[in-house]
This record gives C-alpha cells, structure tokens and sequence, in this order.
C-alpha cells in the first residue's frame, strides 16, 4: 500500500469513528431511557399522578412534587420574562457602545456560567432568610428565575439581532418613536425567537433539582401548595429521594416519575423547536 | 409628553439589565460574608492544607482538600469521556457530514444537554454502576467512575456545539488550499483546520471543564458522599457540590458553624468556574478579532 492509499484509508476511518462517536452518545440515551421504560411503565396509572407521597413505595403517588413543579414552572416565567425581555432589548436597542456595556455583557457571560447550586446558595441567603420567605414556592422560584435571567436575555438578544433593519427604518419613516418601533415592529417579529429562548429555558428550570434542595425545598410535603408562600417540593428532588433509598419499589417508582419528567421536558423542547421553525421561515 | 414616556421606558429597561449586576453582586456578597465569619473560626492555613474534611462529625476537621480532591476527579473522568468523543463530532459534522445530516443531527445532540441531570444521577447509580461491577469486582456502589462517565456523556454537547462553530468559521480558501496540495479530508481537518479554530475549541473544553465541576446532582446521586483525598476512580468520593447538598437535606442551624462551611465550599467553587469562564471570555474575545 503506498501512501496516497493510506492516507485515504484514514480519511475513511475517521468517517466511520466520527459517525460513532455522533450516535454514540444518542445510542447511550435511547438505551438508557428504554431501561426506565421497562422499570417505571407499568408503575404509572392515575393513581400514580393523583395520590399522596407514602412511606409504601407502591402507594405512593406524584401529585405533591407534580403541583409543586407547576407551580414553580409558573411562577419563574412570570418573574422571569418581563426582566429577562427588559433586559436583552435594552442591551440590543438602546445600549452604546461604552464601559458599561463591555460589563453589563461580560457580566451576563459569567453568570450563564454560575454553577446552579451557587445560585441556591444566593436564594436560600436572599429570599428565604433575608426577605424571610421562608422554603416557600416564591423563594424557590425567585431562585430559578435568577437562574434563567442569562438564558432568556442571549435568547432575547439573538431574536431582535435576526430581525431585519429595514423594518426599523420603515417605522421610524413614518414617524414612529423609538419606542413605538420596538413595541409595534420589533417585538412582534422576533417573538418567535424569544418564546423559543423562554421555553427552552423553563424547561432547564423544571429539572433543576440542586438550587431547590439548597433553598430548602422538602422531600416529602403532605399537600400540595395552596399559595406562594406554601411549603413545596418539585419532581426532581422527589425523584432524587426515591433514588436514595435501598427498597426496589422506590427504584421502580423513582423511574416512573423520571418518565413523567421526561415528557415534560423533551414537550417542552418540541414546543420549542416548532416555533424557532415556524419564526425562521417566516423571518426568511 | 412623548419624550417623558420614552425617558422613563428606556430608564425601567436599563433598571432591568442592571437586576444582572445585582445578581453577581449578591453572590459574591453573599459567599464572602458567610465565608468570612467561617474563616474567623478556622484558619485559612487549616482550609487549605489539612487532608480530612468532617464538619459534621464529633471530631471536626476543615480542610477542603478532599472535597477539591473528589471534584477535580470525578471532572477529569467526564472530560476523559467528553473530550475525545465531542472533538470528534465536531470534526465530522463540519468537514465530513452532508449538510441535511447535520441539521438534524445538532437538535438531536443539544437533548443531551436537556435531559435533567437527577435523570444522569439515577443511570449512573442504577445503570452504569451495576453494569461496569460486572467487570470490575471491586467497585463500590458509589463511585466517581460511573458518575464521572456518564457525566462525560451529558457534557458532550458542550464540546461539540461549541467546537463545530470554530471549525465552520474557519474560512473556505484555508481549506481549498490544503486540498489543492493534495490533503485528505483528515489531514486538512487535523493539520489546517483544528489549528485554525483551536482558541475556539480551547474555550469549549474549558466551559465543559466548568460545567463539570459545577455539575451537581449526578456526583450527589452516584459518586457518594464520602470525602477522601484521593485518585482512587473505584471509591466513593465527595465533590463540593455534593457536600453543599447533603448539608441542605439535613437539619442544620442557621448561622451555625456547620452552616457556614457551605458558602465557606460554596466560594471555592465560585472561585474556580469564575476562574476558568474569565479565562475562556478572555480567548473568545481575541478570537473574535482574529476573524471579524
């Protein structure tokens, strides 16, 4: 074999090793997954949903975690989007190039980089001492939203950097403000892009399990929270306890609840793939 | 009238992006106040250099070493993991895949990223770890192995994503040129194209690094919560975060020694990530004026 044939060998090598590697980590995930379907399948039925956390692991149920997860889920989104929205179009429109603008954006990189459970810390001194919330649903939620506040901002600030100028040029031609031209042009035509960012990040605040447990979040709450001051605890962290203890029937219902976790997860990122699609084609 | 109401808009959206600022500020503050009624206590001296970490036993020892120790090990495992699979995705995707394979490809990649990681915790413990006892007798049930794979598999979307952009960025005319001498596809990937990209592929293993040791719930799940100095991929270790959790799940008073030691850990770990992201932000930003 001369050297023209094994240099062209490689380059067929590396092709295939390439495609492994791609597939490896996917293979891996659908392996993994279709274990927990085996485990945890035949344990949901609505009884799984609707009952109480017990200390039986075959009467217990995910109502508690589920509700608090909802709410959780709700709660962020409210605090989180009107700021997170501010903020990226106030970085995109307004900001001049100065000092402030180089920190306010090394600023916003760092904090993306924050080990969540840095920013339970900062919740737990914060909200749940300080502003004496206590371990209550707001606490925790405050938490998260300043976990996302980064995500949703870089998505923000994409979104209005894709939306084309002349449709600025256009507004202010008319005599629109400045303001005018955000709200009734920019905004609406990078809507698309945003609600992406936001769905993709409530769906990392749904499984963030470390900061809530950091916060105080419980294990095991009676009921389900009634307001924004009750006592909560979420999917994950009742997955995470399931999973600590020895008993096979927590195994199998640590797994059932994964699968409940999961859809809502990979529902969440599909509503969100569908509207980055539809947005990009109509932005095209 | 106008001019009032466009005043005062702009005023509350920059009030906004300043929330940001307050946020870094309230963690620095809040990490250096805890931890500096902790190091009243216990001296920075003890912190840093004694080899045992047990705050919550009879017998207190304060050194973080091990906790350091169990975090650095079970992130050289995940990147071991991530590093050579992640480099070669990206190698393939951007100058061997067609590109309908790549479009649908990175979605599927990035649901890595996205599946929670109490999710990775349970296939560490459950899965991961009885699997690889078949073969390795000694293993514990808790370990940084099994955590510190599959924690590599989580994080390999961060190498990849990222260091498919550097490689896509690096200009055609590099490329025809190194094909027009007559290189392979690999030689031009390997020799032209990674050197090319590589301050943008050096900032993808440095954020996977950081993700990483930030990374919590797999290592509190899977790798056990047993502090020890050690290089030991077959023991239970304890990793900072898992520390900061296992403290949150029990009953421990405010404002107590105890509680302290968590910012007092806490601040080590910020100390570290803000460390390796300053130093990526610093190589992204030369990047970027290399190339606009």
């Amino acid at each position: 074999m001369n050297n023209v044939q094994k240099n062209r060998l490689k380059d067929q090598l590396f092709k295939f090793w390439g495609i492994g590697c791609t597939l490896i980590g996917l293979v891996l995930l659908v392996v993994f997954i279709g274990g927990i379907l085996i485990d945890g399948l035949s344990r949901i039925d609505w009884a799984f949903i609707t009952d109480l956390p017990s200390r039986k692991a075959e009467k217990s149920g995910i109502w508690t975690p589920l509700m608090g997860s909802i709410w959780i889920l709700v709660l962020t989104a409210i605090i989180s989007f009107p700021i997170s929205v501010a903020a990226g179009v106030y970085l995109e429109e307004y900001s001049k190039k100065n000092r402030l603008s180089a920190l306010l954006e090394i600023n916003i990189s760092n904090l993306a980089g924050v080990p969540s459970i840095i920013y339970g810390l900062l919740g737990l001194e914060v909200f749940v001492r300080i502003m004496n919330l206590g371990a209550s649903v707001l606490a925790g939620a405050l938490t998260l939203s300043l976990l996302i506040l980064p995500i949703i901002i870089v998505a923000t600030r994409e979104a209005i950097k894709a939306v084309p100028s002349s449709i600025r040029d256009a507004s202010y031609a008319l005599g629109a403000s400045k303001w005018q031209t955000i709200w009734n042009q920019v905004l609406p035509a990078s809507s698309g892009g945003i609600l992406t960012g936001v769905i993709l990040a409530l769906s990392r605040a749904v499984g963030e399990t470390a900061p809530l447990i950091v916060v105080g979040a419980l294990a095991y709450v009676p009921f389900a929270p009634q307001g924004p001051l009750d006592q909560f605890s979420v999917l994950p962290i009742q997955i995470f306890n399931w999973i600590s203890r020895p008993q096979q029937g927590f195994i199998d219902n640590a797994a059932a609840a994964i699968i409940i976790l999961l859809l809502i997860t990979f529902i969440m990122n599909g509503i969100a793939v569908y509207f980055r699609n539809k947005w990009q084609k109509k932005l095209q | 009238m106008r001019k009032i109401k466009e005043f005062v808009i702009e005023k509350s959206l920059f009030s906004s992006a300043l929330i940001t600022v307050a946020v870094t500020v309230g963690i620095i503050l809040v990490l250096a106040i805890e931890a500096f009624s902790f190091f009243k206590e216990v001296s920075i001296f003890d912190f840093f250099t004694d080899t045992q970490w047990t705050p919550l036993f009879t017998k207190k020892h304060y050194g973080i070493l091990p906790l350091i120790s169990g975090t650095l090990l079970t992130t050289f495992i995940a990147i071991s993991v991530a590093l050579p699979i992640g480099l070669s995705i990206s190698i393939y995707l951007s100058e061997y895949a067609p590109r309908s394979f790549r479009k649908t490809i990175k979605p599927l990649l990035e649901l890595l990223a996205a599946v929670p990681s109490v999710v990775y915790g349970f296939f560490a413990l459950v899965v991961v770890t009885p699997y690889l006892q078949q073969f390795m007798p000694n293993l514990s049930g808790f370990n940084s192995l099994s955590a510190g794979i599959v924690m590599g598999i989580m994080i390999i979307p961060f190498v990849s994503s990222l260091s498919e952009d550097a490689l896509f960025a690096v200009p055609k005319a590099l490329r025809e040129a190194s094909y027009g001498m007559g290189a392979t596809r690999l030689q031009t990937a390997f020799k032209v194209v990674v050197p090319a990209a590589s301050s943008g592929i050096i900032v993808s293993i440095i954020l996977a690094i950081s993700r990483a040791i930030g990374e919590t719930m797999i290592v509190a799940i899977a790798a056990g919560q047993q502090p020890r100095l050690t290089f030991d991929p077959t023991v239970p270790v304890e990793t900072i975060t898992a520390y900061i959790v296992q403290v949150s799940l029990g009953d421990v008073q405010h404002g107590s020694l105890e509680y302290r030691t968590i910012f007092a850990a806490g601040i080590t770990l910020f100390a570290l990530t803000f460390l390796l992201n300053t130093i990526s932000f610093q190589i992204r930003k030369k990047f970027r004026q290399k190339y606009e």
